[in-house]
């Protein structure tokens, strides 16, 4: 190699920005809640701030709902399911989902750059992944609503009444479609709390609602913290909970409602597998643990956190993983070249090193990307630790950021078992080129989702929920309908 | 002379074999004309505790084929028909008329063979081919949730136990049952009948006392997958729910007139399977097509 190709090398290759451009976009000073089709101060006069976690902007004040709110909005729903939702037709049902699907395409870029704002995730992933996957979802469940009596052979299928919904930061108007869509297209109303540290989207997408003539009443969005989440679930006049979020605050929901018949779904944590064999398309297999962990962050419930490779092949899959590392650039989420984005709050981003810390107290070995990140707002470098025992606990409890610890392992029944001694159970990854093996590992993994030689794909048709403490209950699919209907 | 009556000893069913309870207690339940039923075991926390590591060794049940766990089952329903008369007898015992015994444990037969069939079908109706919008294969298929706890309704003793325990071991799960706690005889005998069937030790294991003490070991097991509550006391339904939740176990109500031929459905094995779905990437390289 000449000198000057060396140097080339060496130095440090960059982009110039690439930024998204944020002139379209329509933000309000201050959002009140969105309640029987009307836009409703909050009763407390209480309103809170949401920043942007790129920089620690200010974007909006939106309302602090408390139990008279919601209150308020369980009443709206109830009355827009008795007098009109549970009485039209299921196909003029299945027309408004459809068009609420075709508003949100209309503005998928709007959606895009205030999703990235709010959340701190790259314009990348929102605009390719967050925004279309919404409305596609919506657009799927919206043709089911006059198709139920294909989904249950041999019963009759009914509604539940008024679904209670909370979701959270993560992917916050993706999580609002799941949620609203099927639960309107089986013929419910709903009230619905997005995350206080994201609450743009869903009350954009509230406005699309307003604009798309849907009754009022059948979809109400209330924000605030989880006092508010709280009143909706112990409200006595809500059938059903769907609750995405952490494994704590579900067991503490679950408690709250035992004794009651309501209907429950709930989403939780995670700490997922992702398992490469030596005989695995190597290259492949690092880009898909990359996208594995560094998705959004590593703020995704069912991020591949733990890694197992094959002791033949990790030194060369730490290699690389480093490698690919290294060419990952970290900064604003608006520009385009952005990899990784910015950590949804502060908060989070404490948890996160928290997790670092105790990686490197417990003896694990750490490498971090060495990158320059931006003086203002919360962003935390790509890391993994080698050298980790099961027991460590960054290897048992969810970090929910972008930190992977990898082990080792010899033989298929080892990492069966290790991938399975976890009390989570979402999803998990398995990389070989051996088509049965594949169907081996998928069939012993205690898992809800498992991806051969891929992570990290989602789809409205495709079933997503996990076993054990990730949760119960399936979203997406003809299996996502099971949790809004009854059956008789 | 008369010939002196042998006595059964009534015993629990952990694992495939029949100890007496650990704690070496026992009740004596009476019918309404006040006679005793027998001297039944009073099993405590340590027998919930091995039942429920006795159903999680015996999880390798999920790993037969769908038609062996029918066949399997079948041979449960022979093992019942065989032994009518006795169990008509207890119910006789318990309370029952002759012609409602009869007719309850006709039904429980019948019910054991309506599972049976199910075994190796309910994957075929409750699966799907999901059409994802890239180039993978998505498929999800129903799959056991694994250790299940049974709480059995107090009255319709066997047919009950039947109804509640059939269908959670036809999807591949593992039990552990609380019998009805008044009338305990019945499912003592049907572990006579698992144990004379091929039913592998294990998958379902069967306990009698008081579900005041019994419910909370199980609830709050944390070894346990999920709950099916079958009887009808508030508070014991709300307890349950609240310890079920220290690790999400998935918890469903199922109390029914079991007495009706209806009441047996696709919709009670779902209670306790998860549905578990795979991507699997589809080649597309250069993007060729099937067609011209």
């Amino acid at each position: 190699m000449t000198k000057k190709n060396k140097e080339t090398i060496a130095m440090k290759w960059s982009y110039s920005p690439a930024l998204e451009s944020k002139d379209h976009i329509n933000l309000r000073e201050k959002y009140d809640l969105f309640i029987n089709g009307k836009w409703m101060k909050p009763s407390s006069g209480k309103y809170f701030k949401t920043f942007n976690p790129a920089d620690e902007s200010f974007l909006a004040e939106v309302a602090h709902a408390d139990a008279k709110d919601v209150d308020k909005a369980v009443q709206a729903a109830r009355d827009a399911y008795n007098n009109v939702w549970s009485k039209i037709s299921p196909s003029e049902r299945a027309k408004y989902i459809y068009r609420i699907a075709r508003l949100m395409q209309e503005r998928a870029r709007e959606f895009a750059v205030i999703e990235t704002l709010d959340a701190g995730k790259t314009i990348r992933e929102s605009r390719d992944v967050d925004v279309p996957l919404a409305c596609n979802h919506f657009f799927y469940y919206a043709g089911w609503a006059d198709k139920l009596d294909y989904a249950f052979p041999n019963r009759k299928v009914s509604s539940l009444g008024v679904a209670g919904q909370i979701i959270p930061w993560n992917f916050p108007l993706l999580m609002a479609a799941w949620k609203i869509a099927p639960a309107l297209a089986a013929g419910n109303t709903v009230v619905l709390k997005p995350a206080e540290t994201t609450p743009l989207t869903a009350l954009k997408l509230a406005e699309i609602i307003e604009e798309s003539g849907l009754p009022a009443g059948v979809v109400n969005i209330v924000t605030g913290f989880g006092d508010t989440g709280a009143a909706i679930v112990n409200h006595p006049d809500t059938d059903k909970i769907a609750f995405t979020g952490s494994t704590n605050v579900g067991k503490m929901i679950q408690k709250s409602l035992a004794g009651t018949n309501k209907k429950i779904t709930l989403e939780l944590g995670g700490k997922s597998a992702n398992i490469i064999f030596e005989d695995a398309p190597i290259d492949q297999a690092v880009e898909g643990i990359i996208n594995g962990i560094f998705f959004n962050q590593g703020h995704v419930c069912c991020a591949g956190s733990r890694l197992f490779v094959q002791e033949s092949i990790a030194d060369v899959v730490i290699r690389k993983l480093k490698d690919r590392m290294r060419s990952l650039f970290v900064g604003n989420p608006l520009d385009k070249n952005t990899d990784i984005g910015a950590i949804n709050s502060k908060e989070q981003l404490a948890t996160i090193l928290k997790y670092i810390n105790i990686g490197k107290e417990e003896g694990a070995e750490i490498f971090q990307l060495a990158c320059d990140i931006p003086d203002k707002g919360y962003y935390c470098p790509p890391t993994l630790f080698t050298n980790v025992a099961q027991s460590s606990v960054i290897a048992q409890e969810e970090i929910f950021g972008p930190v992977l610890t990898i082990q080792t392992f010899r033989t298929v029944d080892e990492v069966i078992q290790k991938a399975n001694n976890s009390p989570f159970g979402l999803a998990a990854g398995v990389w070989t080129d051996k088509g049965s093996r594949i169907f081996n590992l998928t069939t012993k993994l205690k898992a809800g989702v498992i991806w051969a030689n891929t992570y990290n794909k989602f789809d409205p048709s495709s079933p997503f929920g996990g076993y054990k403490e990730s949760g119960f209950g399936r979203e997406g699919g003809l299996h996502g309908l099971s949790a809004y209907v009854k059956l008789s | 002379m008369s010939r002196l009556e042998i006595l059964k000893t009534y015993k629990i069913y952990i694992g495939g074999q029949f100890p007496r309870t650990e704690s070496g207690r026992y009740y004596v339940p009476k019918n309404g004309q006040n006679e005793p039923l027998g001297n039944i075991c009073l099993s405590s926390r340590k027998d919930v505790r091995n039942a429920v590591s006795a159903a999680r060794k015996a999880t390798g049940w999920a790993e037969r084929t769908a038609f062996n766990r029918g066949q399997i089952l079948y041979r449960i329903a022979e093992m019942l028909e065989g032994r009518k008369a006795q169990f008509i007898e207890e119910l006789i015992l318990q309370g029952s008329n002759k012609k409602t015994a009869e007719i309850e444990v006709n039904l429980a037969v019948d019910r054991v063979v309506y599972y049976a069939g199910w075994c190796d079908k309910y994957q075929q109706i409750m699966g799907a081919v999901n059409p994802v919008s890239s180039s993978h294969f998505n498929f999800s298929v129903p799959e056991p949730t694994g250790v299940v706890g049974i709480v059995c309704p107090e009255n319709q003793s066997l047919v009950g136990l039947v109804s509640l325990v059939l269908p959670v071991i036809c999807g591949g799960n593992t039990c552990v049952v609380i019998a009805s706690e008044s009338l305990p005889l019945c499912a003592v005998t049907f572990a006579e009948v698992l144990n004379t069937s091929d039913l592998p030790g294990g998958v379902i294991n069967i306990l009698t006392g008081a579900k005041k003490e019994l419910i909370s070991p199980l609830a709050s097991h944390m070894d346990v997958n999920a709950i099916i509550y079958g009887d009808n006391d508030e508070e014991q339904w709300k307890t349950l729910g609240i310890l079920a939740a220290d690790n999400v176990k998935r918890v469903s109500r199922l109390s029914k007139d079991w007495t009706n031929p209806e009441n047996q459905d696709l919709y009670q094995i779902a209670e306790t399977l998860e549905i578990k779905t795979t991507w699997h990437p589809i080649e597309n390289i250069g993007g060729a097509s099937s067609g011209y």
